[in-house]
């Protein structure tokens, strides 16, 4: 394992009154494919949207490759884009055809010439397996197609870290195996990986490192096997008992 | 019968005919025109500006926001127009039409940023966090995602808008500015005839307003295209 790449101190977060995270430490190292489950509502959505200050933490502290993202003061458009992320519900910009989606930002952001853009465009529509459709737009899609061309785009900012905020939840039971081939993919380059998900099946077989959060906090943590197989804690088996059928 | 239709044909030309009186409606639409598109003009910038100052997490520019939109709101467009006029331009020596396009720009406005503030609003959270989470500044998500997006949300409301701003500026008489409502007040008092002048002004504002729909929802329906595949 290489160095860390992100490190978070007693992370905690309130919406209004409610307590959502309650102090969150974890660090988190190059090329590791971290897999985050738990109930719904046990904060997991809420501590990867702080990694990239989606949402503001009330205490702790989120470092991004060595930079402390949740500072005042701090360039966090230019942290954000060492972290891709891809959502639930995909937020491709529906005015935008498919190639666009992808070179938006890499000609605002990076300063790419149209035509740099375009060629890396294409060569991530390839690897996603989608080239035919580079000049659609995102409503003639299907939700497998609009997630992968949201992992593209996300990779057109060459991150060095990729946040996945349950990629496949919003997706037919058909359409999730093409997301996750292609998140595995991705896994198998070396890509340090943040994943919220409800898919055991990926976090067995990809995942280096398990987190289990409930409540708030991170309750049980290790590898896939010994959080799945041998789960320590009696909230990791009862919450286990029901998603592993 | 006969002499009720030259009746009427004699009035008809006392009106709109004789001293070249269909001149002062002529010119009377193009000072309408003229100050109804600059007004819009100044009216979307505005709006836009005043939108922004709503939406903003920054105290003061909220503030700003909303006292703007309550003082136009509160106060009647002929007050707006005459205190402008009389007032705020009294020593400034520009053309009657520019200043009242300014009013009528400024009353505009805070109508418009309600409308765009509403069209922000129905974009979904998803697209800026998309923006965002990309590294575009707060800035390039709103102009290059957030605002084309609006846009097509808002335009049925903003053509309404830009329809009652050119009925709004059936007022600019106030101000001595010879328009499409004061010319057929002018031709009444010169005629002593008032039901020919005044249908003859409801009948141009009509078709003007006509025009303007129809174009509107041609242009509206091209917008949608785009997006409906």
């Amino acid at each position: 394992m290489g160095k860390t790449i992100i490190k978070v101190n007693n992370l905690r977060k309130k919406f209004d009154n409610v307590e959502v995270l309650t102090g969150i430490t974890e660090d988190i190292d190059e090329g590791e494919v971290v897999v985050v489950i738990g109930p719904s509502g046990s904060g997991k959505s809420t501590f990867l949207r702080c990694l990239n200050l989606l949402e503001t933490p009330d205490g702790g502290e989120v470092i991004i490759d060595g930079d402390q993202i949740n500072l005042p003061g701090t360039d966090v458009d230019r942290l954000r884009r060492k972290m891709g992320m891809v959502f639930q519900h995909f937020n491709l910009f529906p005015h935008l055809t498919v190639l666009e989606n992808i070179t938006l930002a890499p000609e605002k952001v990076n300063g790419l010439t149209a035509e740099e853009a375009k060629k890396k465009a294409m060569d991530l529509l390839e690897r996603v397996g989608l080239t035919e459709k580079a000049n659609e737009y995102p409503a003639s899609l299907s939700g497998g197609q609009k997630q992968r061309i949201a992992i593209a785009r996300a990779l057109a900012m060459d991150p060095e870290i990729m946040l996945f905020d349950e990629p496949t939840s919003a997706l037919d039971p058909e359409m999730v195996g093409e997301v996750l081939d292609v998140m595995k993919k991705l896994a198998k380059h070396g890509m340090t990986m943040v994943v919220v998900t409800h898919e055991m099946g990926f976090a067995r077989e990809v995942g280096t490192r398990l987190l289990f959060i409930d409540e708030g906090k991170v309750l049980e943590k290790g590898t896939p096997n010994e959080v799945l197989n041998e789960p320590k804690q009696e909230r990791t088996k009862a919450f286990l008992s029901k998603v592993l059928i | 019968m006969s002499e009720w239709w030259a009746g009427v044909v004699d009035t008809f030309e006392r009106c709109f005919v004789n001293e070249g009186r269909y001149m002062l409606l002529v010119n009377g639409i193009g000072v309408t025109i003229k100050v109804s598109l600059l007004a819009m003009v100044i009216g979307v910038i505005i709006g836009f500006l005043i939108a922004l100052c709503n939406l903003s997490d920054k105290k003061p520019l909220n503030v700003i926001g909303k006292v703007y939109t309550d003082v136009i709101r509160g106060t009647p467009s002929v007050t707006q127009l005459m205190i402008i006029y009389f007032v705020v331009f009294a020593t400034i020596n520009w053309s009657k039409w520019i200043i009242a396009a300014i009013a009528f720009g400024i009353n505009s406005g805070a109508y418009v940023s309600e409308i765009i503030r509403a069209g922000i609003m129905s974009i979904d959270k998803g697209q800026t966090e998309a923006g965002r989470s990309l590294g575009l500044s707060a800035k390039q998500t709103m102009m290059l995602i957030i605002v084309p997006q609006a846009v097509k949300n808002i335009f049925p409301a903003f053509g309404n808008e830009f329809i009652t701003l050119i009925k709004e500026t059936a007022i600019v008489g106030y101000v001595g500015l010879m328009d499409i409502q004061k010319a057929g007040d002018f031709i009444k008092s010169a005629t002593y005839q008032a039901f020919m002048p005044l249908v003859g002004t409801a009948i141009i504002y009509f078709v003007l307003i006509k025009i303007l729909t129809v174009a509107l929802g041609k242009y509206e329906k091209r917008l949608r295209r785009s997006e409906i595949r």
